[in-house]
């Protein structure tokens, strides 16, 4: 039997980096393939080439046994290649039926399509309502919509780029099934992930990728972790330490904070209470679009609240405070969106360091002091180990991982009271996730508060004191870590505490039955 | 009282009917997410180049086509400049309407004061006299029925037919379409070149039916109210339809005001089409929630298939 999938030799150059050199792979029917690397490692450019989305300098593809070249998206798809995005392909203001027509080169009708949509998506365990917008609809139901376009043409080789950084645990196992379901019936897929314990539990085989280059080929079912992660990171991972927390007194207490949605596709907060103290790290997990954005903007600052003490501040009532001000009392925020509202792309570190590190001394008679502001760009450079060509170097030019270091360096350097990080390593290597988790839990043993939003479970168990999960624009009452579990905080984020006692306070789905 | 009623309808149908013609092709080239600024100059351009095709060879529905081709010429180069170079669409569509404001003047000059005759209202024997209805129905100019159909075909092509979903995708997420096959740059072209020609249209019937003559820059900033229309009527093909009338509307109601010699100096007059247009629409567009639904999201950026 001829491999579903061959290539040999495979290699990419961009500007100064070799994205991929000289990569083999070897997919056979019916096989699930894990695609296990770093990022950077070059697992998304390798997926791109097989899907026609950009062409490589050299190598060959064969598929079915036979050489072909795959000029663009659509070859691939007629080859039977089908792809779901990490970052979603989909048209928000259309219907799901839309959605999946645009993506069929032979249907006319989204209505007769529909039948079909319900037919597939129910086979395979992930119902869809056709007529339905995306815009309206959560990130998990969104990977539905783009598996089921995939599957309406079926594929012989399903590529999914890190499918579950959005799910929660149970949403997980589900897709799981369906992917071992699809093989079983001699479809193959190519999994990307970073995730080690996801890919033991599901691959029959798996392609290490490093800087490249292909560092190692495995049945991942007979390796550990840490032998995954050797061939991966080319060394052990790193471990955080964890010191025994010693909460002090309220820094940040959010009551009763309700805020409609800014945007048609947001989602309104509804009655949030949260407080966080002074010596521990209280965790917001959540599948994303579940308010995390509109809550981050609640509490920076960027939309100020009526009442003053919805928020209060190391007891000050700063509800009505703008982000300047509750920044004056000693709140420090990293955002999501790093390029942008954490750092201006075009701006050079130094100037990014001043724009809200200014209080450290940086100006003196409304003049800038151009000395002050390097000292700190190029301190919080050394600190954090951030690699970077210096003070001068502007935010674009730093990969991800290394921007974060320098923003949440550069918060850090101004010795919060509290730090509200928002998904602190998304898209971050593992030795510098470490690192950053460690610079967190070193603030909190400092007496800092911390607050994290992350929809990364392992992290969250990780690093924090108690957990919180929101669904729907609505907080669950943080719960001590110890007390808690994946399955419990999975189901949290599934948003089935939407139950309230008799003194308001929301009801969880007990956890030991 | 009555006729003079009919009259004034049949007058603003045809007052509005340039702007319906030139915003529903911008309307088009928008929604691919395609940002055209050379309106008035591909209008101009229509109308000159019209006019001289249909002077020389006595035929004004070949001045028609002749138009339209014009319009579309001038949007190809808007399209290799903006679609296949990725230069800046909205500094190279304000170059476009300047280029297309000069070169009609300069192409047009030997025509200034050339008559022709115009293209006439369609006259099936006997219809246009049934009284009030038949000429509110038949009474019109054939250009004037044309542009009520393309409004027709545009409003089915864009919410019956796949390709016209293909199009609203492309502006949505010019990146997904083509992760999902679709060949974004050649449908951005279709579109483009659409635009112009619709606009070379809207500029043919003004210097063939409306005021059968040229003059430089006849157009008079309809090419930048049309601009306005698009956005204002939130890409929604009725409005901008109800949004050109209310346009031809007022047009005449200023003549009407000017003719009964009100006490208004004549230029505040003629400003008025223009203000109650904008203030009218930007009244009426405020829900933020319509807005996002129907705004093509890549609207104005560039497209770059790798990267």
């Amino acid at each position: 039997m001829s491999p579903r999938l061959q290539l040999s030799g495979i290699t990419k150059r961009y500007a100064n980096v070799v994205a991929n050199n000289a990569i083999d792979l070897t997919v056979l029917p019916g096989e699930i393939h894990a695609v296990l690397g770093e990022n950077g490692a070059g697992k998304s450019t390798l997926m791109k080439i097989i899907y026609g989305a950009v062409k490589p300098d050299a190598g060959t593809i064969a598929w079915e046994g036979v050489p072909v070249t795959i000029a663009n998206p659509a070859r691939a798809r007629r080859l039977g290649i089908g792809m779901v995005f990490q970052h979603f392909s989909l048209f928000e203001t259309l219907t799901v039926a839309d959605n999946i027509v645009l993506a069929l080169e032979n249907e006319r009708t989204s209505v007769e399509l529909s039948d079909r949509i319900r037919d597939v998506s129910n086979r395979y365990g992930l119902p869809l309502d056709p007529d339905r917008h995306v815009h309206t609809m959560s990130v998990g139901e969104r990977q539905r919509v783009e598996i089921v376009r995939c599957l309406l043409q079926e594929p012989r080789l399903l590529i999914m780029d890190e499918p579950t950084s959005v799910l929660t645990p149970q949403a997980v196992d589900k897709l799981f099934a369906t992917l071992r379901r699809l093989a079983t019936e001699g479809c193959s897929v190519l999994y990307i992930s970073h995730k080690l314990n996801e890919i033991r539990a599901l691959c029959h085989k798996a392609t290490v990728l490093r800087g490249g280059r292909v560092t190692g080929d495995c049945d991942p079912r007979h390796e550990s972790s840490s032998s995954l992660a050797r061939m991966m990171i080319g060394g052990e991972l790193p471990q955080t330490q964890h010191r025994a927390a010693h909460a002090g007194a309220d820094v940040l207490v959010v009551r009763k904070l309700t805020l409609a949605a800014d945007d048609l596709f947001g989602t309104s907060l509804s009655d949030i209470d949260l407080s966080v103290r002074a010596g521990e790290i209280v965790g917001i997990a959540g599948v994303s679009g579940n308010g995390q954005r509109e809550l981050m903007t609640a509490l920076s600052g960027e939309r100020r609240q009526d009442e003053a003490d919805t928020v209060t501040l190391l007891g000050t009532a700063a509800g009505r405070m703008g982000a300047a001000q509750r920044r004056a009392l000693g709140l420090a925020f990293v955002p999501e969106e790093r390029l942008g509202r954490g750092a201006v792309p075009e701006m050079s570190l130094a100037e990014n360091a001043l724009l809200t590190a200014y209080r450290k001394g940086m100006v003196a008679h409304q003049f800038v002091r151009a000395g002050v502001v390097r000292d700190y760009a190029a301190r919080t450079l050394r600190t954090y180990g951030v690699n970077a060509a210096g003070p001068d170097a502007t935010a674009r030019s730093l990969s991800g991982g290394n921007l974060q270091k320098f923003i949440i360096g550069r918060e850090l350097g101004q010795h919060p009271r509290l730090l509200i990080v928002a998904q602190p390593t998304w898209g971050v290597d593992v030795g510098s996730a470490a690192q950053i988790r460690q610079a967190l839990l070193d603030l909190r043993d400092r007496g800092g508060a911390v607050l994290v939003v992350s929809e990364e479970l392992d992290e969250l168990f990780e690093i924090c004191d108690r957990l919180a999960v929101i669904a729907q624009g609505r907080l669950s009452d943080a719960k001590p870590v110890a007390e808690t579990n994946a399955e419990e905080i999975g189901l949290l984020m599934s948003g089935v505490f939407i139950h309230r006692d008799g003194e308001g306070r929301y009801l969880r789905p007990d956890s030991s039955r | 009282m009555m006729d003079h009623a009919i009259t004034l309808l049949l007058l603003t149908l045809a007052a509005g009917t340039p702007l319906v013609f030139a915003a529903l092709g911008e309307l088009v080239t928008e929604k691919s997410g395609v940002l055209n600024l050379g309106v008035e100059g591909m209008m101009l351009v229509g109308a000159v180049v019209a006019f001289i095709v249909a002077t020389t060879s006595q035929s004004p529905w070949l001045g028609v086509a002749a138009g339209m081709a014009g319009g579309a010429a001038l949007s190809l180069v808007f399209a290799i400049v903006t679609l296949s170079l990725h230069a800046n669409q909205v500094a190279s569509g304000l170059a476009l309407s300047l280029f297309g404001i000069g070169l009609s003047a300069f192409i047009g000059l030997d025509y200034v004061s050339v008559i022709i005759e115009p293209i006439r209202p369609l006259t099936v024997h006997g219809l246009p006299d049934i009284p009030v209805v038949g000429v509110l129905l038949f009474g019109h100019n054939p250009l004037v029925y044309l542009s009520l159909a393309l409004f027709a075909a545009i409003q089915w092509f864009l919410s019956r037919t796949r390709a016209g979903l293909v199009l609203r995708a492309v502006g949505e997420s010019p990146q997904s379409a083509h992760a999902i096959g679709i060949s974004v740059v050649r449908i951005r072209y279709l579109a483009v070149l659409f635009g112009g020609a619709c606009a070379g249209l809207g500029g043919a019937y003004l210097s063939l039916v409306y005021s059968p003559s040229w003059a430089e820059g006849m157009t008079s900033g309809r090419g930048w109210i049309a601009l306005a229309l698009v956005v204002f009527a939130n890409w929604k093909p009725w409005r901008v339809l109800a949004g050109a009338y209310l346009f031809g509307g007022v047009t005449l109601a200023q003549f009407q005001a000017q003719g009964m010699g009100v006490e208004l100096p004549s230029q505040y007059l003629a400003m008025l089409p223009y203000i109650a247009t904008i203030v009218v629409l930007a009244i009426i567009s405020r829900n933020a929630a319509v807005i996002k639904q129907n705004a093509p999201a890549s609207l104005g950026r560039p497209f770059h298939p790798e990267g």
